[in-house]
């Protein structure tokens, strides 16, 4: 694998839970046992109930573009070379949104709506990240 | 509640090139100093310093200035929020005794000192949700101000048909006003909404011409007791009330169930409840304009119009002197300088006191100045005459 020069997660705590799940090809978002709502990003406890117990739940990986921006000028000197790109906020059917990218649709077609798929980029040996494709179904 | 008053304004040159050949420190107490001696004041009489976050601590202020009595320092961490958030906080400090006189002073080589402000891109942990974003955002090259906020603007726009057009006409306007205003950096320089609309994208819908300048300044301004405030050289001008807030939740910025519930839809109905006053009381109103759409939002959160309604509200002049809602009439973050939004204070006391010549609100009594910082905390200060 090429050296691959972009910000990457620290793997400690929740976050190495959540992306060791991506290296597994698997989108979970942490579930409240107490009261079953999705949370994203990982937390102590639930913010809902109080509930301090979860389950890392698989998400079914759907979901549509909440918002997005296509940066046309990189602001990191990492992005340099990557602008313009474009970052969404997706919205999944469980509720949560995240951010990241849809990987496969030109920056100027994204669409807020457009409905979405995950899918995951193993951009090092530890490191999968979660990215999105335009939804065949 | 008992008043305070603002007793002191100071600020320094504001410039891009060749900077300010000052450092972050020396600039913040030239212009501190200045403050304090406008306000008739010896540096031993300062027994309150609220530095603006990350930008120096009051121990140092003190040293240098010669503060030898502090007894009340404090930061308020809500970034651009952060001084109209110290107003209140130093308005309740020397209203229950903790001081007698509070110095609020900020600046920085947001120009000159480029290479520390690309570190600090880099380097997300000094803002609230720093790890979510080093973990969550920067993989996908979220990872700063114009981009975090964009996606607000770009989801405004979807729901409510907000048009660049009308992000232009927030642009605009501070450029009109900078015109007026020779310390401003881009006096002398008019836009036209062509010149607006032909700026770069840097991340869309934020053109180049959307976004704040990067300039070396300082501004400061002093706060007391109404009764201490008669007694001294200039003439005061009173904090009504002043209030903050935070978006729920405030470290994270995409997973807010309302996206557009910043911390200043807290903050605002609780100023305006204390000071039992309306937005249409109101005859101007210094926005924290990072961004031209986070001036757009908080002209909807502080109620000058309902939400949704941001996008016509500043077209037509209405937001530009001789409009009905004057808006950042020194020229702002966008056209005057950068100075973290203390430039805003000190442009409402002038207003206040009335010593504007050409770009003077006539008979201006009641201003509003906002702050914006980090993933959307608000703050909100009501001042009058
Ligand atoms: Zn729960």
């Amino acid at each position: 694998m090429t050296e691959y020069s972009l910000p990457l997660p620290v793997l400690e705590g929740h976050s190495a839970d959540f992306y060791g799940f991506c290296k597994e090809g698997e989108l979970r978002f942490q579930r409240c046992d107490g009261c079953g709502a999705w949370r994203h990003v990982p937390r102590e406890l639930c913010a809902e109930c109080g509930s301090w117990d979860w389950t890392w739940t698989r998400s079914s990986g759907k979901g549509e573009v909440f918002t997005y921006t296509v940066v046309g000028r990189a602001l990191h000197p990492a992005f340099a070379d990557s602008a313009p790109y474009a970052v969404s906020v997706v919205e999944m059917e469980e509720g949560v949104r995240m951010l990241s990218r849809v990987a496969d649709v030109d920056p100027a077609e994204l669409e807020i709506g457009m409905r979405v798929q995950v899918d995951f980029e193993a951009v090092t040996e530890e490191i999968s990240l979660p990215i999105f494709r335009r939804a065949t179904v | 509640m008992k008043e305070a008053c603002i007793v002191g304004i100071g600020q320094t040159d504001y410039c891009r090139k060749p900077g300010s050949g000052l450092s972050q420190l020396a600039l913040q107490l030239q212009a501190a100093s200045r403050a304090i001696g406008e306000a008739g004041l010896k540096p031993a009489e300062i027994d309150g310093i609220m530095p603006f976050p990350n930008l120096g601590r009051a121990e140092e202020f003190a040293a240098n200035l010669g503060c030898q009595n502090l007894r009340y320092a404090a930061t308020i961490h809500m970034g651009g929020a952060a001084p109209a958030a110290s107003l209140q906080a130093a308005a309740a400090a020397v209203n229950s005794g903790m001081a007698n006189y509070v110095l609020l002073p900020a600046g920085w080589n947001g120009y000159s000192g480029a290479r520390v402000r690309q570190t600090v891109s880099q380097d997300v942990s000094s803002i609230p949700g720093g790890a979510i974003a080093r973990d969550y955002y920067l993989p996908f090259g979220f990872t700063a101000p114009p981009q975090w906020y964009s996606v607000l603007a770009r989801r405004h726009m979807h729901e409510f048909g907000t048009r660049s057009e009308q992000l232009g006409a927030i642009a605009l306007a501070m450029r009109k006003h900078a015109q007026l205003n020779s310390s401003a950096v881009m006096h002398g320089k008019p836009m036209t909404m062509d010149d607006y609309l032909a700026s770069p994208m840097l991340a869309d819908p934020y053109r180049f011409f959307d976004c704040c300048l990067e300039t070396d300044g300082g501004a400061a301004v002093v706060v007391t007791t109404a009764e201490r405030a008669r007694d001294l050289g200039t003439r005061p001008v009173r904090i009504l009330a002043a209030a903050s807030g935070q978006p729920y939740p405030a470290d994270e910025i995409t997973n807010r169930r309302d996206i557009f519930r910043t911390g200043l839809t807290i903050a605002a109905p609780e100023a305006f409840g204390k000071a039992g006053l309306k937005p249409s009381d109101v005859d101007f109103a210094m926005i924290y304009d990072c961004f031209t759409f986070e001036v757009l939002q908080q002209l909807e959160e502080v109620g000058f119009c309902e939400r949704g309604e941001g996008g016509p509200f500043v077209e037509g002049g209405r937001i530009e002197l001789g409009g009905e809602l004057p808006v950042n009439t020194h020229g702002g973050l966008l056209s005057e300088a950068h100075v973290l939004g203390m430039s805003h204070i000190v442009e409402a006391v002038r207003q206040l006191r009335g010593e504007l010549g050409e770009r003077q609100v006539k008979d201006a009594e009641l201003g509003v100045v906002t702050g914006w910082g980090d993933f959307g905390d608000g703050s909100i200060a009501l001042l009058a005459r």
